[in-house]
């Protein structure tokens, strides 16, 4: 038997912080090829902690709905879920290269195949296009528009900023969007003067965030200027010093999300099936089967 | 009872079968089938499948305890649900079949009845439900819905903690299997029925106040500065407002250190709560930040009476009961008009009790 564990941050005081995480499991529960599915909290239950006890399967992937490598890959997580022998260097990861580590748990007899996280794996990109399909309602968005990939930024985790900088670079690459930018809420560039680092009319900003909460509903639509109290809400696209800003949310709460975990797990070794094209399928945005949109 | 059960059981007597009173042995061709009060030795298997057919309870009871494919976790919760390891088959079964047999598990209720073939079927609600008309609750079949039914109480507050006594009222699952119930106790109550069988073969694996606080780190290594070789009265005070009866429904195990219990009853909870959990060291991370700092003299000037409202707030608020007090009951310390006349004598227009600065240098 074979498991699937999302461990997540969780909240005290925002009962939706954990959503994503359900929803996210419940569509990796549906492609069936997981004899069970759960999900483990820092800030809810089950934690980190006692997760695993509650599990039948021997043979169990943890993956990290967590968008940067850090203090809760490297630190929390193993710590909490016991993980024997952990030892970060075995990632051996530039701060967004890490895959896996098979580990031994402390208190079950299981063994853990202990993942990256989620936000720096390869297929996180086709997610922040597929928020920008989403949110356009366009599955061919991309010529005429700009893309700023936004992240949290801090000065004490420099990994924070790599995962951001590390999909602008990808989505870039893909020469798809005439111009894409990793911008940030607390170092430089700042998500403030968003106007200022693109020429494209249309910009379509994607917060590289798992939840949505207090900086993506609040301080960041308030920092661009789409709101002057972000309680009145705003308008999408809004018009913002003459370009017009589509704001997408939290890219965690994108269903494709769920491929990401699926495809962590299956770099780790699970055997995932067909299931990561049939997410993709299910998870395809309106309109990107050919319909034009509007239709 | 039903055919596939009596195979499995004539299939199981050369292994033997031992459960809840019956017992069946196979030595070669010849078979022993045996109950409480009765032997039979020496049958052939159609011997064997009559004496079996006329006692379908142990036979279904047999075949539902252990040819079904569950975690010995499970096993062992479901039989505790029903009594199975104090209650004969026969009474438990007439038990099942006439109302079902009503169990608890922190604030649910769970109600066990006989389905086909001597199966069981398992229903759960609130336990003030438990004795509503079903047509007029939310009605679920599926484990996973009780994710968002439990995620808010019964005045649409968020709960944090999944054991905190509020769990909400109105709805209810029927018809689960054994393997549903338990999914969904687990949903409710995450890890307890794991925690409970942990304990029940004395493996469970407590991590005290002072080992749980020491592998803190980042924002939460701070508590571990709260000990300061002054003993332990400050976790007597975190359990005592935190791991109550009337704020969690699991019964704290775990004490200051290896060698110091705390002061505070750990309550009465069914469940066992085996280390501080996330909201106790959120909580903690707070006080030993406000508990860095040093006591000052201040001088108030109240009637007697203040002095008791004040103390009447203190209560009602920390017992939750604010809400509950009347609207025109004025004889209540507490009260929100009492309360307000006491702010409106007593504090200045800085909103300092007396017009006493909180910080003197400031002022």
């Amino acid at each position: 038997m074979q498991a699937l564990v999302i461990v997540a941050h969780g909240s005290h005081l925002n009962p939706d912080a954990s959503t994503p995480t359900y929803e996210h499991a419940d569509t990796v529960r549906a492609a069936g090829v997981f004899d069970e599915v759960r999900t483990a909290f820092w800030k809810e239950e089950p934690s980190f902690r006692e997760v695993l006890r509650t599990l039948e399967s021997e043979e169990v992937y943890v993956v990290p709905l967590f968008i940067s490598e850090g203090y809760f890959t490297e630190q929390v997580i193993p710590r909490e879920l016991r993980l024997d022998g952990w030892d970060v260097a075995e990632w051996d990861s530039d701060g967004t290269s890490a895959t896996h580590s098979t580990l031994e748990a402390g208190d079950v007899e299981k063994t853990v195949h202990y993942c990256g996280p989620v936000g720096t794996h390869d297929a996180m990109s086709d997610v922040i296009v597929r928020r920008a399909e989403t949110v356009t309602d366009d599955p061919d968005v991309g010529e005429g528009f700009g893309l700023a990939v936004v992240g949290h930024g801090t000065e004490r985790n420099e990994n924070s900023a790599k995962a951001i900088e590390y999909h602008a670079e990808r989505i870039g690459e893909m020469g798809r969007f005439d111009e894409v930018k990793a911008l940030f809420m607390d170092e430089d560039p700042e998500i403030d003067d968003v106007t200022d680092f693109f020429e494209s009319d249309d910009i379509v900003v994607v917060p590289l965030f798992v939840a949505d909460g207090y900086h993506t509903q609040e301080d960041i639509p308030e920092d661009m200027g789409l709101t002057d109290d972000y309680r009145t809400g705003w308008e999408t696209p809004a018009e913002v010093d003459g370009h017009r800003i589509w704001y997408a949310g939290a890219v965690g709460t994108e269903a494709l999300t769920a491929d990401v975990i699926i495809e962590r797990a299956a770099d780790a070794g699970a055997d995932v099936g067909n299931a990561i094209e049939e997410i993709r399928r299910r998870t395809r945005v309106a309109g990107a089967d050919g319909a034009s949109v509007g239709d | 009872m039903n055919d596939t059960q009596l195979d499995a059981l004539v299939a199981a007597a050369a292994e033997g079968v031992d459960c809840d009173g019956l017992r069946v042995t196979a030595d070669g061709d010849a078979y022993t089938f045996a109950l409480p009060e009765e032997t039979h030795e020496g049958l052939d298997e159609s011997e064997l499948r009559e004496r079996a057919t006329e006692n379908p309870w142990f036979v279904s009871n047999w075949h539902y305890w252990t040819e079904r494919d569950r975690p010995d976790a499970e096993t062992a919760y479901l039989r505790w649900l029903e009594g199975a390891d104090d209650r004969p088959v026969p009474e438990r079964y007439e038990a099942l079949a006439d109302g079902g047999i009503e169990a608890s598990w922190g604030e649910l209720a769970i109600e066990i009845g006989l389905g086909d073939d001597g199966d069981r079927t398992y229903t759960l609600c609130h336990e003030d439900d438990a004795n509503a008309d079903t047509a007029a609750l939310d009605v679920h079949t599926d484990p996973l819905e009780a994710r968002e039914l439990v995620k808010h109480d019964d005045r649409g507050r968020y709960r944090p903690l999944k054991t905190a006594p509020t769990l909400p009222t109105g709805w209810a699952f029927l018809d689960l299997d054994g393997r549903a119930l338990a999914r969904t106790v687990d949903i409710v109550y995450p890890a307890t029925v794991a925690n409970w069988h942990l304990e029940r073969q004395g493996d469970l694996d407590i991590s005290n106040w002072t080992e749980t606080m020491e592998r803190q780190t980042g924002i939460y290594g701070v508590i571990e500065t709260w000990d300061r070789g002054e003993g332990h009265e400050h976790v007597n005070w975190v359990a005592e407002a935190c791991c109550a009866d009337s704020q969690c429904l699991k019964r704290r195990e775990w004490e200051y250190d290896d060698d110091t219990d705390l002061d505070v009853d750990g309550g009465d909870g069914a469940f066992p709560c085996r280390e501080p959990c996330s909201l106790v060291i959120a909580a903690a991370r707070q006080w030993t930040k406000l508990e860095g700092e040093q006591p000052k003299t201040y001088e108030f000037e109240l009637t007697p009476s203040e002095k008791e409202q004040i103390e009447d707030i203190i209560d009602a608020v920390a017992d939750g009961e604010a809400d509950d007090i009347r609207e025109a009951d004025v004889y209540e310390g507490a009260n929100r008009y009492r309360t307000r006349f006491l702010r409106a004598k007593r504090f200045d227009e800085e909103g300092n009790l007396c017009g006493v600065p909180t910080d003197d240098e400031e002022n």
